[in-house]
């Protein structure tokens, strides 16, 4: 019979105890679980959709709120900004792309984005099936959006009015859905893409067919009273950075955030909870492995006699350290599996009952930084039984034998 | 055989007990007498090879086991010599089968679970065999203990009152099957007890005084 087969048998004699080790590591793993998985997938979010934007130019307002909403599509925006005014700086040399947005739209949550070729370029779009919106009213639709709203090529759906209730449906103009995109993993995949004239028209349906023109571009040029929700920014050069924003803050009525920065300023807010929340997981670790060395130094005095009597039937002085060591790593390690496993469930869970779909979470990904959960799992078994096992080890049989 | 020669021992800073030389022939029977404080349980711990003297020499079937490393010596004493104690002390977690087959392990010995019902059933606990010790009687609890001693076919067979917290029946039963397993077994038997309902049954007796 194998050490490790006398170990499990000992634990299960005493299930009552060993589940309440079990569960308290589980617990600390599992609140350690969730932070890993989610600061991971919220940080990657982070970095994925700002990838390749450099500045974001809107409305005056909060910068934060700015970036929130044109990048990652989750708060209001902060205001509409003059056409004219935001064609000049795409003008600017300093500028490589320019990609205009034009916020106001959702259909059941989902948002709609009036934008222009330069979005397609700026996130490397490919399409799934279909083609890419041509004409008014033609929307592409992100991978999630065509999932999650059951669209495909060739339906057609309202939009309604604002960015989340669907009470103010645009009855008049229905979109039509002429192709699916590529699942990127980042925010377009829960987007609605159309261009910029569609959602003006949406909007003062009285001027009806005053413009005809096809090409948003177009329209664009001719029209001076237009407005846009904001502008993404390509810098030309690095040296941009040093001008380009502050000329946005200083000659226009327009402010310049950039992704990079409010995404840091962002993270440190969050780091707080994260930073909290990761110590209270570690002290229940702590507790946990008290609780283990608690367990095993007492089932050790109750145990003296009966590995006195194992030394009696041939067991040498290591394989009774080994027998209790196994015992604290089987306790531990278990807890750390039964702990990732609850993680990963609790955010799959979490995601599941998330309102906001850019930011999404989910628990079938899995990460290598998991592996120090386990060793750390090992390490607080060994740490809790090493005194227990020395015990065992240094024992007196003869005086324990002859104490009955 | 068996030969203790010229073994004295001391707790820390007490008084010295001197043991008488002793010779153990193979398969013979001795009862251990002295009253409690007598140094009686010292004598079985020493002839056990678990209480080392503080001089003298103990040599079971050749070998001088205290020459012999902690190691070599715990296994030494899995395959030759069977101990009954008092009181059973089974392992709780384990059932009555799976407490003879770790004596087998420990001693380095293989699983042979033929050897565990051929034991079992020579002291008719057979049918207890998946049962766990907390189900089992007094009485019960002590035939296995007796099975566990002799599962590996040791050369010596000690038993350290192993009557005295049971009733006369038990007690007389115990015994019996102590002396018949000691010969099948081809053991060497030492009961060591201040229970008088044992003292008839032995030809030898070494007294401690």
């Amino acid at each position: 019979m194998s050490p490790i087969k006398i170990s499990w048998k000992s634990l299960w004699s005493k299930p009552l105890s060993s589940a309440l080790n079990m569960m308290l590591i589980a617990f600390g793993t599992g609140i350690l679980t969730i932070l890993l998985l989610a600061s991971n997938q919220i940080s990657q979010k982070l970095d994925n959709n700002s990838k390749d934007i450099d500045l974001v130019v809107g409305a005056k307002g909060s910068p934060l709120q700015l970036i929130l909403s044109s990048i990652y599509y989750i708060d209001f925006p902060t205001g509409n900004i003059p056409l004219k005014a935001a064609k000049e700086l795409s003008r600017s040399p300093l500028v490589k792309r320019a990609v205009p947005l034009a916020l106001g739209d959702n259909y059941n949550g989902t948002r709609i984005v009036g934008t222009d070729s330069n979005f397609v370029a700026l996130y490397q779009l490919k399409l799934e099936n279909g083609k890419f919106w041509n004409t008014d009213f033609e929307a592409t639709i992100g991978a999630g959006v065509a999932q999650s709203q059951q669209l495909k090529v060739g339906d057609t759906f309202y939009g309604a009015h604002g960015l989340s209730s669907s009470s103010d449906v645009h009855k008049s103009h229905p979109y039509t859905v002429s192709g699916v995109l590529e699942s990127q993993g980042n925010v377009t995949d829960n987007l609605i893409l159309t261009n910029i004239a569609s959602v003006w028209k949406m909007h003062d349906d009285h001027e009806d067919d005053h413009h005809q023109h096809d090409n948003a571009e177009k329209q664009i040029e001719n029209d001076d009273h237009k407005e846009l929700t904001s502008l993404l920014i390509q810098y030309r050069s690095p040296m941009s950075v040093a001008i380009f924003p502050r000329m946005v803050n200083e000659t226009t009525n327009m402010q310049a955030a950039s992704p990079a920065q409010e995404s840091t300023r962002l993270f440190s807010l969050i780091g707080v909870g994260v930073e909290t929340l990761q110590w209270f997981a570690v002290l229940i670790m702590l507790i946990a492995a008290i609780s283990v060395f608690v367990n095993l130094y007492n089932s050790l005095k109750e145990r003296k006699y009966d590995l006195a009597i194992m030394r009696t039937l041939g067991a040498s002085r290591g394989k009774l350290f080994g027998i209790v060591i196994i015992e604290g790593i089987i306790l531990t390690f278990a807890g750390t599996i039964i702990g990732v496993a609850l993680g990963h469930f609790a955010l799959q869970f979490i995601g599941h009952y998330q309102e906001s779909n850019q930011a999404r979470l989910t628990g079938m990904i899995f990460l290598q930084e998991e592996i120090y959960l386990f060793v750390a799992g090992l390490a607080i078994g060994i740490f809790a039984a090493i005194i227990p096992a020395i015990q065992a080890y240094r024992s007196n049989i003869s005086k324990i034998l002859s104490k009955n | 055989m068996i030969s203790l020669k010229s073994v004295t021992h001391r707790y820390d800073q007490q008084q010295d007990i001197r043991f008488e030389d002793w010779q153990i022939d193979a398969g013979s029977q001795w009862l251990l007498l002295g009253a409690s404080g007598s140094g009686k349980s010292t004598l079985l711990h020493i002839l056990t090879g678990i209480l080392k003297p503080v001089q003298g020499a103990v040599t079971i079937k050749g070998t001088s086991i205290y020459d012999l490393s902690s190691k070599e010596l715990d296994q030494f004493r899995g395959r030759n010599i069977g101990i009954v104690f008092q009181r059973p002390h089974l392992i709780k977690s384990l059932n009555i089968s799976e407490n003879l087959v770790i004596a087998q392990s420990f001693a380095k010995l293989p699983t042979n679970l033929k050897r565990v019902n051929e034991v079992l059933d020579a002291l008719g606990i057979a049918d207890k065999k998946h049962a766990y010790p907390d189900q089992l009687s007094q009485g019960q609890l002590q035939r296995v203990s007796i099975a566990r001693a002799v599962i590996n076919k040791p050369a010596l067979l000690i038993a350290d009152e192993p009557t005295s917290s049971l009733d006369d029946n038990n007690a007389a039963v115990v015994l019996e099957l102590l002396m018949q397993q000691s010969g099948a077994n081809q053991a060497t038997l030492v009961v060591a007890t201040h229970d008088k309902r044992v003292k008839d049954a032995f030809k030898h007796t070494y007294e401690l005084s």
